[in-house]
């Protein structure tokens, strides 16, 4: 029974915290400001209670495993959520259902918890499940646009027909070796042809997921149209949650098959971060550009997972670490203006910098990590994935992500130009920056900048790997 | 000596310039460039010091300190008499570049806190002794100089700042790859330049990676043909973005080909030297004949630095000592004497308010100071005796000239034939400039200010202690070429 606490600590206080949710909201008794600085608390708990008491082992019989590198990647997510709730207070305060909002965060949440632990095909699909369908909910919660409700449903949608190709590759697995554990699966799988069609069938869940082209169709719509905060969650904290899992069943469930996946990914993240940069070149909305950068950001990720090293496994949480800081701190900005101005096209944003210094400045440092320039953390993440993935010593695949690189660049910096050169008769007026946002802020722009120069940041989760 | 004194004085000079208020930015920025300035000055006496009592080590004053232990990344920093000559002129043109901007009024503190930036990655760079930090400050100097092009500059400067930055990212990009070669190519799995460089790396990796690194090194200091951004990006600089740019960020380029690319590499610096030095000509050769039809100022002194860079890349190339010597030499010349330009058209366009040569004329009558440096640079800039452009041009040839076959003859010929042309161009625009009638509503226009005066100084002294007693630049560059002399014939 101790075991049970120990063990499953970071889902029992998600679980707590989500019940006083529920008891708030039957209640009824709050102002959203204050009901806003009790959830954050709460959140700071949850995200300092992860650090205490961590021990190694499995339950139930191994479908729920938790070791030290699982932990350290609940953390990361704990500190997303944290994040969330700071930077996007503005909209969060003018919300009508605000215990809602994140009741149905916190239950995504979980299930990425459980999804992060889970050592067997059953609970990792169910897991899977509980993380993805409330997210659908989120996307909905701009209630009076209509874009808001296109979003959540093509997001169900997807949702739904990749869960359904997942079932269909769990039962291929299942009927090819008699096994869904993970522990037992490596020793019974090779490359014959009908594993080969069952791991594909699971690669394509993921690539759903992680809009991995060409499974990203749903991407760039479901981010324009969900608030915000929406879209920074599935963006950041979703994604992020998908890459730890993809990583770990890649490098550990799906070893043996690693000349299939290897030439797979490759293939696949070469694609992903041409389509991602190409079409990220010609947007006009900010959403909908962060969305589609995010697509290329998730070819480089991919770049380091085909290294099939624990440089590869540590690259990747190291990059999703630094990534929660800077397109946090870049959606931040986004949603405090869309907010406020209700302003989203790029073109709005010319002039920015002569009416919203600290703004500006937050999301050029942002811009700057997503692009990967020092000195910002970005650039450690980026060259650190890139280092793992040319472990393979495959010059070619090396040199077109480093050319990604560059085009990335391109876009990044249209939106600095936007900010900070181009003129414009009517910039968007000064915007108050709450205490709450002002702080999100600066803790994403701290990460920006230390989590790179810190070098012991990047050993710590080495070593774990 | 520490090291770390020339990253951190920069870094306090860029933090205080950011807290302070607007009209103290520009005399916090001038601080840390005087003390940066002594502090270069205080390490080559202390090299010198080192050198007399007998120290051979190749790298002085070394420190490393553990950065990423598990990648085998490590803060590890020292100087040869190559990067102490790099860090003089970059003292040099910072201070130069600070005094000349004295009257910018827009965002000033984000101008000086960029500018400083800008200097902090050079400085980084020339100190770094592991590949992982160099590819770091290099990166950090792209921004500065996109921002810097975007807001303050002038023309085209949106579009020049966009063409700089994704062609100077390229570069890098190149470089990355060429780095990540380097680790896993050589088996040695580290970055250390000192460590790379006792290995004999195999030579098929040396012969993917040294193209990708000279290539990628070359587009920073005008690379033919990926010299493209240089006239435009100079151009549409202000005034101190164009010296940085010139006088410093094209020397990052020059300096990496040397210090990465053929240091580690000798085998791979064999087989593609050819290649270099009919790039280097063509580069030298077009530069200048490009140059002749140049009516903008600035132009003028963009499309020559083209030329005058591919000097370096010719030495390079050459692969003798002498010529190795003579292209560092003109790193640093070229550096001062293109700064000084710079400098110089600065002035006179915040006088005149036109950069065409054609509607000027006259101005030794109104500004004899000005025009007096005018002459000075532009005969430096064509080889005149006594002036730094000659020492280092004359070394770079007769380190050529050291190579007896028809194919180095020819190209040293045809390089040499560009002085002529430099020659016309120069004193074409000079003449211009400075002589005939005064042209007319320029009466009114006032000489130098003290702090032009002062940069202008501060950068002709620089020109004439090359040209006057080029020893002891030759003496401090010299064993440094040879250690990869001895490098190149111990790869047979």
């Amino acid at each position: 029974m101790n075991e049970f606490f120990t063990l499953m600590k970071s889902e029992l206080v998600v679980t707590i915290i989500l019940f006083l949710l529920l008891f708030i909201k039957i209640g009824k008794g709050m102002s959203n400001e204050r009901l806003l600085v009790f959830i954050q608390v709460l959140l700071l708990i949850n995200f300092i209670a992860g650090f205490v008491a961590n021990e190694e082992g499995s339950l139930f019989g191994g479908l729920y495993y938790t070791g030290e590198m699982i932990v350290l990647q609940k953390n990361i997510l704990n500190l997303g959520v944290l994040l969330i709730s700071l930077l996007f207070a503005d909209w969060f305060i003018k919300s009508s259902h605000l215990p809602e909002f994140f009741i149905l965060m916190l239950s995504s949440l979980l299930g990425m918890f459980f999804l992060l632990s889970s050592g067997n095909l059953l609970m990792f699909y169910l897991s899977l499940e509980l993380a993805s369908i409330p997210v659908a909910a989120m996307a909905n919660f701009d209630l009076q646009k209509r874009t808001s409700s296109e979003a959540a449903m093509k997001m169900i949608l997807t949702s739904a027909f990749s869960s359904g190709i997942l079932l269909f590759g769990i039962s291929l697995v299942y009927g090819a070796t008699g096994t869904i554990s993970f522990e037992a699966l490596p020793a019974l799988l090779s490359a014959a042809p009908l594993q080969v069609m069952a791991f594909i069938f699971l690669f394509a869940a993921f690539a759903f997921k992680l809009s991995i082209v060409p499974f990203h169709l749903w991407t760039a719509d479901v981010y324009q149209g969900s608030p915000t905060a929406t879209t920074a969650f599935l963006s950041v904290i979703s994604k992020g949650a998908f890459a730890f899992v993809f990583v770990t069943v890649l490098y550990k469930v799906f070893q043996p098959l690693h000349s299939v996946w290897y030439n797979l990914i490759m293939l696949l993240s070469i694609v992903t971060m041409i389509v991602g940069n190409l079409f990220a070149l010609r947007q006009q909305n900010i959403k909908r550009f962060l969305a589609f950068s995010s697509i290329a950001q998730v070819g480089f990720i991919l770049v380091g997972i085909s290294s099939n090293t624990a440089e590869g496994t540590a690259s990747v949480v190291y990059f999703i670490l630094i990534y929660i800081f800077s397109n946090l701190a870049a959606f931040g900005v986004v949603g405090l203006i869309a907010s406020q101005a209700n302003r989203e096209s790029i073109n709005d944003y010319r002039g920015l910098y002569q009416t919203n210094k600290f703004l500006s400045w937050m999301i050029a440092l942002a811009l700057f990590s997503l692009a990967g320039i020092p000195p910002t953390a970005g650039f450690f993440g980026k060259l650190f994935l890139i280092k793992a993935g040319a472990s393979q010593a495959n010059y070619f695949y090396i040199i077109i992500a480093a050319v990604n690189l560059v085009v990335s660049l391109y876009y990044y910096l249209k939106i600095i130009r936007a900010i900070f050169m181009e003129p414009n008769e009517q910039p968007i007026a000064a915007i108050r920056v709450s205490f709450s946002v002002k702080l999100g802020l600066v803790i994403c722009a701290a990460g920006i900048i230390l989590t790179g120069l810190i070098g012991w940041i990047y050993d710590y989760i080495q070593l774990l790997g | 000596m520490n090291l770390l004194l020339l990253i951190l004085i920069p870094l306090v000079t860029a933090v205080g310039v950011l807290l302070a208020a607007k009209q103290q930015a520009k005399w916090i920025a001038f601080g840390g460039a005087a003390i940066q300035l002594i502090t270069s000055f205080v390490l080559l006496a202390a090299f010198y010091a080192q050198r007399t009592a007998g120290n051979t080590t190749q790298f002085l004053f070394e420190q490393q300190y553990n950065w990423f232990p598990s990648l085998n990344i490590s803060f590890h920093l020292g100087v040869d008499g190559i990067s102490v000559a790099m860090i003089l002129l970059t003292a040099f043109v910072v201070i130069a570049g600070v005094l000349v901007s004295w009257k910018v009024d827009k965002m000033t503190k984000e101008f000086f806190f960029l500018l400083i930036l800008l200097s902090l990655g050079a400085y980084g760079f020339f100190i770094s002794l592991d590949l992982f930090i160099l590819f770091f400050f290099l990166e950090i100097a792209v921004i500065p100089k996109y921002l810097l092009i975007g807001i303050w500059g002038s023309g085209k400067k949106q579009y020049a700042a966009n063409k700089l930055a994704l062609l100077l990212m390229f570069g890098s990009a190149l470089v990355l790859v060429g780095m990540m070669g380097t680790y896993f190519g050589s088996g040695a799995h580290t970055f250390d330049l000192p460590a790379l460089a006792k290995l004999n790396m195999p030579v098929e990796v040396q012969k993917i990676c040294f193209p990708l690194l000279f290539a990628g090194f070359g587009i920073f200091t005008a690379l033919f043909p990926f010299h493209t951004w240089v006239p435009d990006g100079h151009s549409a600089a202000p005034t101190a973005g164009s010296m940085f740019l010139a006088g410093i960020s094209m020397k990052l380029g020059g300096y990496g080909c040397l210090r990465v690319a053929m240091y580690l590499m000798p085998e791979g610096a064999k087989e593609y030297a050819n290649i270099i030095i009919i790039l280097a000509t063509i580069a030298i050769l077009y530069g200048a004949f490009a140059t002749m039809m140049q009516q903008d100022f600035k132009y003028i002194n963009a499309y020559s630095s083209v030329s005058h860079c591919g000097f370096v890349l010719l030495g390079l190339g050459m692969l003798t000592k002498t010529a190795i010597t003579g292209a560092v030499m003109q790193m640093v010349s070229h550096g001062v004497m293109t700064a000084l330009f710079f400098a110089i058209i600065g002035m006179i366009y915040e006088r005149t308010h036109t950069r065409q040569v054609n509607e000027m004329g006259g101005l030794l009558k109104v500004t004899p100071f000005i025009s007096t440096a005018l002459f000075i640079v532009g005969l430096c800039s064509l080889g005149l005796p006594g002036l730094s452009g000659f020492v280092a041009e004359m070394t770079v040839f007769v380190g050529s000239w050291q190579n007896a076959d028809a194919f180095h003859r020819i190209a040293t010929i045809a390089a040499c034939m560009s002085i002529v042309v430099t020659a016309v161009y120069i004193l074409r625009a000079i003449g211009k400039v400075a002589m005939g009638p005064l042209k007319a509503g320029y009466e009114t226009i006032t000489d130098a200010t003290w702090n032009e005066r002062l940069a202008t100084i501060i950068l002709i002294s620089g020109i004439l202690a090359i040209g006057l007693a080029p020893f002891w630049l030759n003496d401090l560059v010299r064993p440094g070429a040879e250690i990869i002399m001895q490098k190149m014939s111990a790869s047979h």
